[in-house]
């Protein structure tokens, strides 16, 4: 272990390790306890199955494109609340917490209320041929809904922090707002970015209460695979193969996620070299 | 930073202000569709056991998904007595120690005080004219279902197709499981509760046809209108038994074994019969079914216990993982 | 400038960065037009993702009037919900903060062996379901759990009870004020840090006057982000709760139940809940105002 200058290493580290254990390892230990109780063959007989693999295909595969979706919005988003002075500016910036404090299970059902085939925007969405509730479409709109706030919350304060001295200097020096974003501020950006990525990504991996209303739950085709869950517990009182479940979604986030922080290592050492 | 937790401290503050009276205190831990129901009958057997013991009872009632609910009471929820949709999730207790296993005896008409049966709600002037069990499986009608994995009611809901079709003239297993399957070929959604397709079907103007239990249609055609639906009763049909239980094992920790059996007792009673008759569950008690009987249509019924046995055998072979439900889903699809 | 620069974004990627400025030299794009264009670009996403929805919610809430709205909110299990929510929020959300500091200086200021694990770490809560956190809690504190039969004996009700939802709130949001921190305060670096402990300044003096007041936008966005969440959160304490009108029933938990009962209240309800987003907003606001002018100094 190195010599650290600054004091609090032990204090700060060993507080954090000790709300992490308790509060995270624990109960994680705990999953993968139950989960590893069923045997190779038991875990395979809960996972291996067309239904499972379809479902865990919609909740990964659907987050993947949601938080992509997310990524260019939120940017978008970010970038005109901290730069541009406009009316209702802070109004807009209050709605974008709106995904956080709705229950999900509400959001769910507004969502639902307005792409219905008899909503305000489903009725006018069918005469076009786009069906968004009861098919994929509205798995997709629900998880970017609950991921954009990441983005944007992500983006923001460093946004605020980098704002006026390098815009300053970038604008002295006469370069235009697109060479400004695109070659000084976009690659300084890139690292934060991929946090709000792949904050909006697990976030909507793991969804449940807003995917679950518009959803329509159809098999292989629209079922999520924390409905999964649900379903094991409720009504076989299966814990173990509801744990099996849960295990395999959070190995398989988190693996995402630490190819996130690679990405981002990256992403960050790119910067320092251009 | 100090000044937001100084805001939160004194939002704290503010929360903290409330004190409760000490008296008997009971909790109900039941399915989702009653919570009206229990609001009144609670509200009765409060001023009932006040006149019989002299003593104050509050009754708190959860509701929720039958299973999740049962699920909770086994995970340690100190429920005095469960009122669930179906007896398999008061089984699962039974097997956990918390309360006798011949439970089912121990309270008239198999537990169950009252009932309800299983019809169709459908569209003023039915224009997809169903009439019975067989226009649901035609193509081009969508009919609306909960999920029997997460909803107690729609299990019943299953069940009364799987029977009708069973009893047809040369029915059998392999008929039926083809009807079935045929039925949920026509399901667009499956909500995971009653509640929730009853809002698809309603509120969402998706389907032909909700698959209901009659108390949930009669509540709609109060809530939402006869002029906007109708009440379709098929040929045959299921008579559903929510059951009622005393956890044995917390009201011994809790000392209302007394109170919890009196509760129970009550649903029974007269006034207890007629406030469910109200709530649209069809009264055990003959005097008081006859006063409502124009509030209920005739129907044909079989129950559970005819033709399908009891409800440990119908989990293990229906509605468990990879069975029969699971593998007519994957059929219809 | 060039110290006020190098504190905000470090010294590698600003050389960079005015090394890429510098190379660039051509005329500028009629900057307005492209100001108005992404101005109306981002209010039409929040107009399609935010507004319709927010409208969709009051839209239903109101449908049966303004009187029965105002009944739905004054029932006493709902104001029991608020309270408890706040309650819980009051909680777990001041716990998380103290978290996010510890595990933010921990990360920045030192390097040591699993430091990188110690991060994964950090984020792993982001990546559990929230119904599998609620499942989790359940194996360990529930009645059949690790812990299950002593808290029993003890005559503790973790699960079903406050403990309970406060334990999967934390777990839930743990992350929100680390996250925030930690990328900031290491593009930060220590060096000033290392000056204040030069010039004699204790550990307390360090962070309490250099630290805080340069990161002192991000922790409020952390823990306004991490209160937002805490409030709304519904997936994990689903599980936990169970549903103990005016007991245990937290304002997301108490929508979810109405919605199975009456469509509008439940509406109703759910809109105190975007109401209560307005407030914490209000009060970053007035933080903002109060202290502009040190912020803008300090920034």
């Amino acid at each position: 272990m190195t010599r650290h200058v600054l004091p609090g290493f032990r204090l700060s580290t060993g507080y954090t390790l000790l709300v992490l254990g308790s509060c995270v390892l624990l109960p994680l230990t705990a999953l993968l306890w139950t989960a590893c109780e069923l045997g190779p063959a038991g875990w395979w007989a809960q996972i291996g199955t067309r239904r499972v693999l379809a479902a865990l295909k919609l909740s990964f595969g659907g987050a993947l494109l949601a938080a992509t979706i997310d990524a260019v919005l939120g940017l978008l988003v970010a970038w005109v609340l901290v730069r541009y002075r406009f009316a209702f500016r802070r109004q807009c910036d209050a709605l974008v917490d709106l995904p956080f404090a709705l229950p999900t299970a509400v959001a769910g059902i507004a969502l639902t209320a307005l792409y219905a085939p008899n909503g305000w925007l489903g009725s006018r969405l069918a005469p076009l041929g786009i069906e968004v509730a009861y098919t994929r479409l509205g798995v997709l709109l629900a998880m970017v809904f609950v991921g954009l706030p990441f983005v944007v919350r992500t983006l923001q304060p460093v946004l605020e922090s980098m704002e006026s001295d390098l815009e300053e200097a970038a604008y002295t020096l006469g370069a235009t707002s697109f060479q400004r974003f695109f070659r000084v501020l976009l690659p300084l950006l890139l690292p934060t970015l991929l946090t709000g990525y792949a904050l909006a990504l697990a976030r909507a991996i793991g969804e449940y209460g807003s995917v679950i209303f518009i959803a329509g739950n159809r098999l292989f085709r629209t079922e999520i695979a924390p409905y999964l869950i649900v379903q094991k517990i409720d009504s076989q009182y299966d814990y173990r193969g509801a744990a099996a479940l849960g295990a395999v979604m959070l190995a398989a986030s988190l693996l995402l996620l630490l190819a996130m922080a690679w990405l981002q290592r990256w992403t960050r050492r790119w910067a320092v070299v251009r | 930073m100090r000044r937001l937790l100084l805001a939160l401290a004194a939002l704290l503050a503010l929360s903290a202000g409330h004190v409760r009276a000490q008296d008997v205190k009971l909790l109900n831990v039941s399915y989702d569709p009653t919570r009206e129901y229990f609001q009144d009958a609670d509200a009765a057997f409060k001023a009932d056991w006040a006149k019989q013991s002299g003593r104050n009872v509050t009754v708190t009632t959860s509701n929720g998904g039958s299973g999740k609910q049962a699920r909770a009471v086994l995970d340690g929820l100190q429920a005095d007595v469960v009122t669930l949709a179906l007896a398999y999730d008061i089984d699962v207790l039974a097997d956990k120690g918390l309360l006798a296993k011949d439970w089912q005896q121990r309270l008239p008409n198999n537990s169950s005080p009252y009932t309800s049966t299983v019809v169709f709600l459908v569209r003023k002037g039915d224009p997809k004219q169903i009439h019975d069990w067989p226009d649901l499986i035609r193509p081009g009608v969508q009919v609306i279902t909960p999920n029997p994995k997460t909803s107690g009611g729609a299990r019943w809901n299953f069940l009364a197709a799987w029977g009708w079709a069973l009893r047809q003239p040369g029915g059998n297993a392999d008929k039926a499981r083809a009807y079935v399957t045929a039925l949920y070929k026509n399901v667009p959604v499956l909500d995971t509760g009653a509640r929730g397709a009853t809002n698809t079907f309603v509120q969402r103007g998706m389907g032909d046809v909700l698959i209901a239990w009659e108390s949930e249609a009669l509540m709609t055609l109060k809530e939402f209108g006869k002029d906007n639906y109708q009440i379709v009763v098929p040929s045959s049909t299921i008579v559903a038994e929510p059951p009622v239980a005393v956890v044995d094992a917390n009201v011994a920790r809790h000392g209302t074994q007394q109170v919890a059996q009196a509760y129970l007792q009550f649903l029974y009673s007269p006034q207890g019969q007629e406030i469910a008759a109200r709530h649209f569950f069809r009264p055990r008690l003959a005097s008081v079914a006859s006063k409502y009987a124009m509030q209920f249509p005739a129907v044909k019924t079989f129950t559970l216990g005819e033709l399908f046995g009891d409800w440990r055998k119908v989990q293990a072979s229906y509605f468990a993982d990879g069975g029969v439900f699971d593998s007519i889903l994957e059929g219809a699809q | 400038m060039a110290t006020a620069l190098d504190a905000a974004l470090g010294g590698g990627p600003l050389m960079a960065a005015v090394a890429a400025v510098v190379s660039i030299g051509r005329p500028a794009w009629p900057t307005r037009i492209a100001r108005v264009a992404l101005v109306l670009a981002a209010l039409t996403v929040l107009g399609w993702l935010m507004v319709l929805p927010l409208l969709a919610i009051f839209a239903e809430a109101l449908r049966h009037g303004l009187a029965f709205y105002l009944q739905a909110i004054r029932e006493p299990d709902t104001l029991a919900a608020v309270r408890l929510t706040l309650t819980v929020a009051a909680i777990a959300v001041p716990l998380n903060m103290v978290f996010g500091v510890a595990a933010a200086w921990s990360m920045a200021h030192f390097e040591f062996r699993g430091k990188t694990w110690l991060g994964a770490l950090i984020d792993l809560p982001f990546s559990i379901s929230p119904v599998v956190c609620g499942m989790v809690l359940i194996l360990v504190y529930g009645k059949d759990g690790w812990l299950g039969s002593w808290l029993e004996a003890q005559g503790l009700q973790v699960i079903f009870a406050m403990p309970g939802l406060v334990l999967a709130t934390v777990l839930v949001t743990l992350p929100y004020v680390a996250r925030e921190l930690i990328p900031l305060m290491q593009a930060q670096g220590s060096d000033q840090e290392e000056a204040a402990l030069t010039l004699g300044a204790s550990g307390w003096q360090i962070f309490f006057r250099v630290t805080l007041p340069r990161v002192r936008w991000a922790l409020l966005y952390g823990v306004l982000l991490c209160n937002a969440r805490a409030m709304g959160e519904f997936g994990a304490v689903y599980v936990v709760s169970g549903h103990l009108r005016g007991l245990t029933n937290t304002l997301p938990l108490q929508v979810d139940q109405l919605s199975q009962e009456n469509f509008s209240a439940a509406f109703a309800v759910a809109s105190l809940l975007a109401l209560l987003t307005v407030l914490t907003l209000g009060i970053k606001r007035l933080v903002e105002w109060r202290h502009g002018g040190e912020l803008r100094a300090n920034t």
